[in-house]
Protein backbone atom coordinates (compact mmCIF):
# COMPACT_ATOMS: atom_id res chain seq x y z
CA UNK A 1 0.00 0.00 0.00
CA UNK A 2 1.22 3.56 -0.74
CA UNK A 3 2.00 5.68 2.24
CA UNK A 4 3.00 9.15 2.19
CA UNK A 5 6.09 9.20 3.84
CA UNK A 6 6.58 12.19 5.88
CA UNK A 7 9.61 12.67 7.88
CA UNK A 8 10.91 15.94 10.19
CA UNK A 9 8.02 17.96 8.11
CA UNK A 10 9.20 16.51 4.87
CA UNK A 11 7.85 14.47 2.08
CA UNK A 12 9.84 11.76 0.88
CA UNK A 13 9.08 10.09 -2.38
CA UNK A 14 8.37 6.68 -2.61
CA UNK A 15 7.18 4.34 -4.96
CA UNK A 16 3.86 2.99 -4.54
CA UNK A 17 5.50 -0.48 -2.79
CA UNK A 18 6.77 2.17 -0.24
CA UNK A 19 10.61 1.95 -1.93
CA UNK A 20 12.54 5.50 -1.61
CA UNK A 21 12.94 6.86 -4.97
CA UNK A 22 16.08 8.69 -3.64
CA UNK A 23 18.29 6.49 -1.35
CA UNK A 24 20.64 9.52 -0.50
CA UNK A 25 17.90 10.83 1.81
CA UNK A 26 17.60 7.22 3.50
CA UNK A 27 18.09 7.71 7.28
CA UNK A 28 17.97 5.00 10.52
CA UNK A 29 15.05 7.00 11.74
CA UNK A 30 13.35 6.95 8.51
CA UNK A 31 13.81 2.79 8.08
CA UNK A 32 12.19 3.03 12.04
CA UNK A 33 9.06 4.98 10.50
CA UNK A 34 8.79 2.54 7.77
CA UNK A 35 9.08 -0.13 9.37
CA UNK A 36 6.21 1.50 12.08
CA UNK A 37 4.36 2.07 8.96
CA UNK A 38 4.21 -1.46 7.80
CA UNK A 39 3.18 -2.19 11.30
CA UNK A 40 6.82 -4.04 11.33
CA UNK A 41 9.03 -4.57 14.02
CA UNK A 42 12.96 -4.14 13.64
CA UNK A 43 15.81 -6.17 16.28
CA UNK A 44 19.00 -6.08 15.98
CA UNK A 45 19.45 -8.69 14.20
CA UNK A 46 16.95 -6.74 11.43
CA UNK A 47 19.62 -3.95 11.74
CA UNK A 48 22.38 -6.21 11.10
CA UNK A 49 20.90 -7.13 7.71
CA UNK A 50 19.65 -3.74 6.97
CA UNK A 51 23.10 -2.05 7.39
CA UNK A 52 24.67 -5.30 5.27
CA UNK A 53 22.13 -4.87 2.41
CA UNK A 54 22.53 -1.37 2.46
CA UNK A 55 26.48 -1.40 2.40
CA UNK A 56 26.20 -4.10 -0.09
CA UNK A 57 24.51 -1.12 -2.48
CA UNK A 58 26.70 1.05 -1.66
CA UNK A 59 29.96 -1.00 -2.62
CA UNK A 60 28.41 -2.76 -5.48
CA UNK A 61 25.54 -0.55 -7.01
CA UNK A 62 22.49 -3.12 -6.98
CA UNK A 63 20.34 -4.24 -4.12
CA UNK A 64 21.14 -8.33 -3.82
CA UNK A 65 18.71 -10.75 -4.50
CA UNK A 66 18.72 -13.53 -1.80
CA UNK A 67 21.16 -15.81 -3.41
CA UNK A 68 23.89 -12.98 -3.36
CA UNK A 69 22.71 -12.06 -0.24
CA UNK A 70 23.26 -15.27 1.37
CA UNK A 71 26.37 -15.84 -0.21
CA UNK A 72 27.81 -12.64 0.72
CA UNK A 73 26.65 -12.48 4.32
CA UNK A 74 28.26 -15.86 4.80
CA UNK A 75 31.91 -14.19 4.04
CA UNK A 76 30.76 -11.48 6.63
CA UNK A 77 28.82 -13.33 9.80
CA UNK A 78 29.34 -16.94 9.35
CA UNK A 79 27.24 -19.60 7.96
CA UNK A 80 24.44 -19.79 10.59
CA UNK A 81 23.09 -15.88 9.68
CA UNK A 82 23.73 -16.83 5.73
CA UNK A 83 21.04 -19.47 5.72
CA UNK A 84 17.64 -17.95 3.29
CA UNK A 85 15.63 -19.95 6.31
CA UNK A 86 17.77 -17.50 8.96
CA UNK A 87 16.71 -14.68 6.82
CA UNK A 88 13.27 -15.73 5.90
CA UNK A 89 12.27 -16.18 9.91
CA UNK A 90 13.37 -12.54 10.18
CA UNK A 91 11.99 -10.89 6.86
CA UNK A 92 8.82 -13.26 5.95
CA UNK A 93 7.76 -11.75 2.95
CA UNK A 94 10.98 -12.10 1.57
CA UNK A 95 14.67 -10.94 3.22
CA UNK A 96 15.72 -9.05 -0.35
CA UNK A 97 12.27 -7.40 -1.02
CA UNK A 98 12.10 -6.28 3.09
CA UNK A 99 15.33 -5.69 3.97
CA UNK A 100 16.13 -3.40 0.85
CA UNK A 101 13.18 -1.59 1.47
CA UNK A 102 13.91 -0.20 5.04
CA UNK A 103 17.76 0.36 4.19
CA UNK A 104 16.12 2.96 1.82
CA UNK A 105 17.55 0.95 -1.82
CA UNK A 106 15.19 0.11 -4.83
CA UNK A 107 13.37 -2.98 -4.96
CA UNK A 108 15.87 -5.88 -6.37
CA UNK A 109 14.76 -6.31 -10.20
CA UNK A 110 15.73 -9.99 -9.69
CA UNK A 111 13.24 -10.94 -7.05
CA UNK A 112 13.62 -13.65 -4.73
CA UNK B 1 15.44 -3.85 -22.76
CA UNK B 2 17.50 -3.64 -26.12
CA UNK B 3 17.67 -6.83 -27.80
CA UNK B 4 18.35 -5.70 -31.13
CA UNK B 5 21.34 -7.37 -33.00
CA UNK B 6 21.35 -9.31 -30.24
CA UNK B 7 22.26 -12.69 -31.68
CA UNK B 8 21.12 -16.58 -30.25
CA UNK B 9 23.39 -19.11 -31.32
CA UNK B 10 22.75 -22.49 -30.15
CA UNK B 11 26.31 -24.94 -30.16
CA UNK B 12 26.94 -28.39 -28.93
CA UNK B 13 23.86 -29.85 -27.30
CA UNK B 14 25.18 -30.52 -24.16
CA UNK B 15 27.60 -27.98 -24.00
CA UNK B 16 28.51 -25.78 -20.52
CA UNK B 17 25.81 -23.47 -19.92
CA UNK B 18 25.64 -19.87 -21.28
CA UNK B 19 28.16 -17.68 -22.78
CA UNK B 20 27.77 -13.77 -22.77
CA UNK B 21 29.67 -11.84 -25.68
CA UNK B 22 29.80 -8.13 -24.64
CA UNK B 23 31.44 -6.03 -27.78
CA UNK B 24 30.11 -2.67 -26.67
CA UNK B 25 31.57 0.35 -24.87
CA UNK B 26 30.48 0.36 -21.32
CA UNK B 27 28.15 3.46 -21.24
CA UNK B 28 27.47 4.80 -24.40
CA UNK B 29 24.19 2.62 -24.57
CA UNK B 30 22.26 -0.05 -22.64
CA UNK B 31 23.82 -2.82 -23.92
CA UNK B 32 26.66 -4.13 -21.34
CA UNK B 33 23.70 -2.75 -18.77
CA UNK B 34 21.59 -5.37 -20.23
CA UNK B 35 24.21 -7.88 -20.30
CA UNK B 36 24.76 -7.76 -16.92
CA UNK B 37 21.60 -8.22 -15.94
CA UNK B 38 21.25 -11.58 -17.58
CA UNK B 39 24.18 -12.54 -16.15
CA UNK B 40 23.27 -11.95 -12.32
CA UNK B 41 19.90 -13.97 -13.06
CA UNK B 42 21.28 -16.56 -14.56
CA UNK B 43 23.79 -16.67 -10.82
CA UNK B 44 21.21 -16.14 -9.02
CA UNK B 45 19.25 -19.64 -9.96
CA UNK B 46 22.49 -20.92 -10.21
CA UNK B 47 22.96 -21.19 -13.40
CA UNK B 48 26.80 -21.74 -15.31
CA UNK B 49 27.39 -18.18 -17.51
CA UNK B 50 30.42 -17.52 -18.50
CA UNK B 51 31.54 -13.68 -19.91
CA UNK B 52 33.27 -12.84 -22.81
CA UNK B 53 34.99 -9.30 -23.91
CA UNK B 54 35.76 -8.34 -27.45
CA UNK B 55 36.23 -5.55 -29.17
CA UNK B 56 35.05 -2.51 -27.23
CA UNK B 57 33.60 -4.82 -25.08
CA UNK B 58 36.82 -4.69 -23.26
CA UNK B 59 35.91 -1.29 -22.06
CA UNK B 60 33.89 -2.41 -19.80
CA UNK B 61 37.24 -4.16 -17.92
CA UNK B 62 39.55 -1.18 -17.63
CA UNK B 63 40.28 0.53 -14.50
CA UNK B 64 39.29 4.04 -13.26
CA UNK B 65 35.94 4.65 -14.39
CA UNK B 66 32.82 6.18 -13.37
CA UNK B 67 29.92 6.68 -15.06
CA UNK B 68 28.10 8.76 -12.45
CA UNK B 69 29.91 11.13 -13.75
CA UNK B 70 27.69 11.00 -17.29
CA UNK B 71 24.52 11.12 -14.76
CA UNK B 72 24.40 7.02 -15.35
CA UNK B 73 24.16 4.47 -13.03
CA UNK B 74 27.48 2.72 -12.58
CA UNK B 75 26.75 -0.63 -13.35
CA UNK B 76 30.52 -1.50 -13.60
CA UNK B 77 30.70 -1.14 -9.86
CA UNK B 78 28.17 -4.63 -10.27
CA UNK B 79 31.48 -6.65 -11.58
CA UNK B 80 33.19 -6.55 -8.09
CA UNK B 81 30.15 -8.61 -6.80
CA UNK B 82 29.91 -11.37 -9.41
CA UNK B 83 31.77 -14.04 -6.68
CA UNK B 84 28.20 -13.62 -5.18
CA UNK B 85 26.34 -15.03 -8.19
CA UNK B 86 28.91 -17.66 -8.76
CA UNK B 87 30.47 -16.04 -12.14
CA UNK B 88 33.72 -17.23 -11.85
CA UNK B 89 34.54 -17.98 -15.70
CA UNK B 90 35.20 -14.26 -17.57
CA UNK B 91 37.51 -13.93 -21.05
CA UNK B 92 38.69 -11.15 -22.72
CA UNK B 93 40.11 -10.99 -26.13
CA UNK B 94 44.13 -10.07 -26.13
CA UNK B 95 43.82 -9.06 -29.92
CA UNK B 96 41.14 -6.30 -29.20
CA UNK B 97 43.12 -4.82 -26.12
CA UNK B 98 46.20 -4.87 -28.06
CA UNK B 99 44.04 -2.96 -31.16
CA UNK B 100 43.30 -0.47 -28.70
CA UNK B 101 46.58 0.20 -26.71
CA UNK B 102 45.26 -1.17 -23.52
CA UNK B 103 47.36 -2.48 -20.72
CA UNK B 104 45.93 -5.97 -18.57
CA UNK B 105 45.04 -3.75 -15.12
CA UNK B 106 41.46 -4.33 -14.90
CA UNK B 107 39.14 -3.15 -12.25
CA UNK B 108 38.26 -6.88 -10.91
CA UNK B 109 40.12 -9.98 -10.03
CA UNK B 110 40.21 -13.16 -11.79
CA UNK B 111 40.15 -12.28 -15.78
CA UNK B 112 41.35 -14.33 -18.53
CA UNK B 113 43.37 -12.91 -21.12
CA UNK B 114 43.08 -15.15 -24.19
CA UNK B 115 44.82 -15.22 -27.65
CA UNK B 116 41.97 -15.47 -30.34
CA UNK B 117 42.44 -18.72 -31.02
CA UNK B 118 41.64 -19.97 -27.46
CA UNK B 119 39.00 -17.32 -26.83
CA UNK B 120 37.04 -18.82 -29.79
CA UNK B 121 38.04 -21.97 -27.96
CA UNK B 122 36.50 -21.44 -24.70
CA UNK B 123 33.31 -19.71 -26.89
CA UNK B 124 32.69 -23.11 -28.00
CA UNK B 125 32.39 -24.90 -24.81
CA UNK B 126 29.49 -23.19 -24.20
CA UNK B 127 25.82 -24.33 -25.82
CA UNK B 128 24.69 -21.46 -25.83
CA UNK B 129 26.30 -17.50 -26.27
CA UNK B 130 24.32 -14.24 -26.22
CA UNK B 131 25.96 -11.08 -28.18
CA UNK B 132 25.59 -8.07 -26.88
Amino acid sequence: MAVALIFEQQTIPTDKQGYLLDHLLWHEDLAKLMAENDEFELTDAHWEVINFVRSFYLKYNTSPAIRALTKAMKAEFGAEKASSRYLYKLFPEGPAKQATKYAGLPKPARCI
Amino acid sequence: MTMIDTQVCSNVEDGNGLAIINSKAPFSSAYGKDALDIALIFGSFEQKVSLFFQGDGVYQLIDNQDGSLLSIKDYLKTFAAFEFYDIEDIYVCHQSLANRELDESFHIEGVNVLQSIEFSEALNQHAHILRF
